[in-house]
């Protein structure tokens, strides 16, 4: 038993490292209006958790996911609509922050590229199929 | 009709091992050089969002908007008494102050008795400390972290964002962008 806790006390260390505050008031607390806490679960699952990049607000148990989450569902019951709240965000944080690409001068080629190659492939299989036709 | 199999030539041969050592260096580069994963504040060169901050600790009074833009550069410092930085960082903090420049606090989630010790154990170099509970000021600038130092010129323009700790030989650094937003 005793063997188990070092590893256990190293586990633990980085919980030291947080603050003592109780979250915030709408962190782990649902919207009482199921869909005003839809509108803003799906927003929080496409905001991304500036402090665990790889997670989104709504998966990430950061403090500050919570702080994000909480501002999130009272704006939503604020009535706010969510893309002025990501909106808001990504003036802050730029375009990073959110999980839902937007076509922008420099992310287009992104969009466009499936579409040409999608098309050179249509091209290329149309005049190899149109041979084969013709010697078969 | 025996079409005769196209022979590659010679160089296309290589090709698949010239891809291949072409991702092998990729992926070194990854490794020597990981990317960059701080968030940087897309505020900067935006004017301070309105807000108001309750006194952090008993001594100091608390932080708003209107603290700021009096003709004057000062610094504005995203700290907490739970962040070891923010302990390696105070130094700075008040060599800075110790060359006349004025900073404001503002203490993310904690608690006025644990801001207080932290005070009094690594100094005191702000002027104005607000307590920001819910990290409402950092969301309302971009800031991602803890400790953070912002630049706000005269006008209460933000100018210049530093993440992360203000290491020894950064105090110049700092010093630069202020005679920078004086200006």
């Amino acid at each position: 038993m005793r063997h188990l806790l070092l590893p256990l006390a190293l586990l633990a260390a980085p919980l030291a490292a947080q603050d003592s505050l109780p979250p915030a008031p709408y962190a782990y607390v649902q919207l009482p209006d199921p869909a005003q806490e839809a509108r803003a679960k799906a927003l929080m699952e496409t905001l991304r958790c500036v402090k665990c990049q790889g997670q989104s607000i709504a998966d990430s148990d950061a403090p500050m996911a919570g702080d994000m989450r909480s501002q999130v569902r009272e704006r939503i019951a604020a009535g706010e609509d969510p893309e002025a709240i990501r909106a808001w965000l990504v003036e802050r944080y730029g375009d990073y922050v959110s999980y839902a690409p937007r076509v922008t001068a420099t992310t287009w080629p992104l969009f466009a590229a499936p579409l040409l190659l999608l098309a050179l492939a249509v091209l290329l299989l149309r005049s190899r199929f149109a041979r084969g036709g013709g010697t078969a | 009709m025996t079409s005769p199999v196209a022979k590659p030539a010679r160089w296309a041969l290589w090709l698949p091992l010239v891809l291949f050592g072409a991702f092998v260096a990729l992926v070194l580069v990854g490794l020597w050089r990981p990317a960059d994963r701080e968030v940087t504040s897309a505020m900067v060169g935006k004017p301070l969002p309105d807000f108001a901050l309750r006194a952090a600790v008993p001594d100091r009074p608390g932080l708003a908007r209107a603290d700021f833009a009096d003709g004057k550069p000062r610094l504005l410092n995203i700290f907490a008494s739970w962040c070891v930085p923010c302990a390696v960082e105070a130094p700075q903090l008040a060599r800075l102050k110790a060359v006349g420049v004025e900073i404001h606090g503002a203490a993310i989630r904690d608690r006025p008795e644990d801001v207080a010790a932290f005070l009094s154990r690594h100094g005191n170099p702000f002027t104005r400390i607000g307590a920001d509970d819910v990290s409402s000021i950092q969301l309302a600038i971009g800031s991602s972290g803890v400790p953070e130092t912002f630049v706000i010129d005269g006008k209460g323009v933000i100018r210049y964002q530093h993440i992360g700790e203000i290491r020894a030989d950064q105090v110049g650094l700092i010093l630069a962008k202020l005679e920078e937003a004086g200006q």
